[in-house]
């Protein structure tokens, strides 16, 4: 595996083995154990756009590991503003670092950096196209919570058609053969071509715009921000975003162990009053990015990941400590 | 009708090149992507809905004094993957040429969602698609993945 793509470039055994040795990594991550794995490897973080909590959680997983970082900085003030082309900034870092992590306004950049580099690249974000490393802390949270990601009800909410965390993970449920119901305004619905990809899969999915019919059956509910700036006027927006959020509420008639997640950040899609139910997961989530990301990094850059002393075997026992 | 019947429809060409097994209703497509207009000085000839035993209904475009060239057969698998091309030299056939479509059509065209990275001026990487179906033809781009618009492609040609 030279660089992380798309889901496609993992099978469901690389992913198996990478959320194991996250698991491991558990302590390291919490700062209650220290293994200087990644010392003397250095990330190149390019955040060709804004990026809070991916970036910043790549960034700790190399330091909490021994590893450096070193940053792109601000777009604004790199040579990009004087006309350098993406294959020029790629040779240029990739003469630098050891991998590369990255995220760019534009669909297909991740693919085109890896076309470009001989270090591997992790795909960050890429326009509206995939978000594969968000994929991996998602399910390392599914699975924390259920004790696998085989089988389950998953409800993917809100933003279907932009939103390139759900592109990724509606692949990856699939393999593991999970039943995916799609809740999201028309005008917003899941690509085409992703749909047929997923059926392709042998997918079983539900197209719906009823998040309440979607509640009972979950397993999981996947809530995403839909985005103001994908709709011609602020009354259309507010109808639209009204329909599709959470209030605890809203979450009477779930099932004991459904969890709710978001990739973050969120609007108005979950109300302040989900946080402090059973079912709230998204907190845990951003902090799973990191261990997912240290278990990835160390993956592609060929270290093995050992036994941590300290390490638990629960399947529910991660979150922020 | 047979195939030979259906070629004297159009006029014979002293030199240039035939396309047989146009799908139906294509050929003017097929003359846009070969670049071939109305500023020409030589005859273009162009039967579209010809009955054929192979396709049920065809087109055939016959250009005189064009040769059209290996990155033109490129082009032409985008349309009309099955057809048929002949050189024609002093009202015979010279050559038959074989349209081929692999499984990527690199530098042949453009990806046709603007917002790919493939796009960005002066980047130097070939422009991929993938072929993903045939019946019909159904492309994907090598960098973003995204489904080609098979309609407007034509205009992405490079």
């Amino acid at each position: 595996m030279a660089s992380l793509i798309t889901m496609d470039d993992l099978s469901n055994e690389d992913i198996l083995a990478i959320l194991d040795d996250a698991e491991r990594l558990l302590p390291v991550a919490r700062g209650q154990a220290y293994l200087p794995l990644l010392q003397g490897k250095l990330l190149g973080n390019l955040f060709f756009e804004p990026s809070t909590r991916t970036r910043m959680s790549f960034e700790t997983a190399m330091k909490r590991l021994g590893g450096d970082v070193i940053n792109l900085g601000d777009v604004s003030s790199s040579s990009l503003v004087k006309g350098e082309t993406l294959y020029d900034t790629i040779r240029m870092v990739d003469g630098y670092v050891d991998i590369i992590a990255m995220r760019h306004p534009r669909q297909g950049a991740a693919q085109y950096a890896s076309d470009s580099a001989e270090v591997p690249i992790l795909n960050g974000g890429d326009g509206a196209g995939h978000h594969p490393t968000q994929t991996l802390l998602d399910l390392f949270t599914i699975r924390q919570a259920h004790g696998t990601i085989e089988g389950l009800n998953v409800a993917l909410v809100g933003d279907l058609r932009f939103g390139r965390t759900v592109h990724s993970l509606s692949h990856a449920l699939v393999r593991f053969g999970c039943s995916l119901t799609l809740v999201s305004p028309d005008s917003l619905r899941m690509p085409s071509e992703i749909i047929d990809d997923l059926q392709a899969l042998g997918a079983t999915i539900i197209q719906s715009e009823d998040l309440a019919a979607a509640i009972p059956s979950a397993d999981v509910i996947y809530m995403t921000r839909i985005q103001k700036e994908r709709f011609p006027d602020e009354d259309e927006y507010q109808r639209i975003a009204g329909v599709f959020k959470l209030a605890a509420a809203d979450l009477a008639p779930a099932k004991g162990g459904m969890i709710v997640m978001h990739p973050l950040p969120r609007v108005e899609e979950i109300a302040p009053d989900v946080d402090t139910t059973v079912h709230a997961r998204y907190f845990e989530q951003a902090f799973n990015g990191v261990v997912t990301r240290m278990a990835l990094i160390s993956r592609l850059l060929g270290i093995a990941v050992p036994a941590v002393p300290g390490a638990g075997t629960s399947t529910d026992s991660g979150g922020e400590s | 009708m047979s195939n030979e019947m259906s070629m004297r429809r159009v006029t014979a060409i002293n030199n240039g090149t035939v396309i047989d097994h146009i799908p139906a209703g294509c050929a003017i497509t097929v003359l846009k992507m070969l670049g071939v207009d109305g500023g020409r000085a030589t005859p273009v000839t162009l039967a579209m809905n010809v009955p054929s035993k192979k396709m049920g209904l065809k087109d055939i475009v016959k250009i005189e004094d064009r040769e059209i060239s290996q990155s033109d057969l490129d082009k032409l698998a985008l349309v009309a993957p099955e057809a048929s091309v002949s050189i024609i030299r002093a009202y015979s056939v010279a050559e038959k040429l074989q349209v081929n479509l692999g499984e990527d059509v690199v530098n042949v065209a453009a990806c046709t969602f603007a917002n790919c990275a493939s796009h960005g001026p002066r980047e130097p990487l070939p422009h991929r698609l993938v072929v993903h179906g045939r019946e019909p033809l159904r492309l994907r781009c090598h960098y973003c993945g995204r489904e080609q618009d098979m309609d407007s492609i034509v205009d992405n040609l490079l």
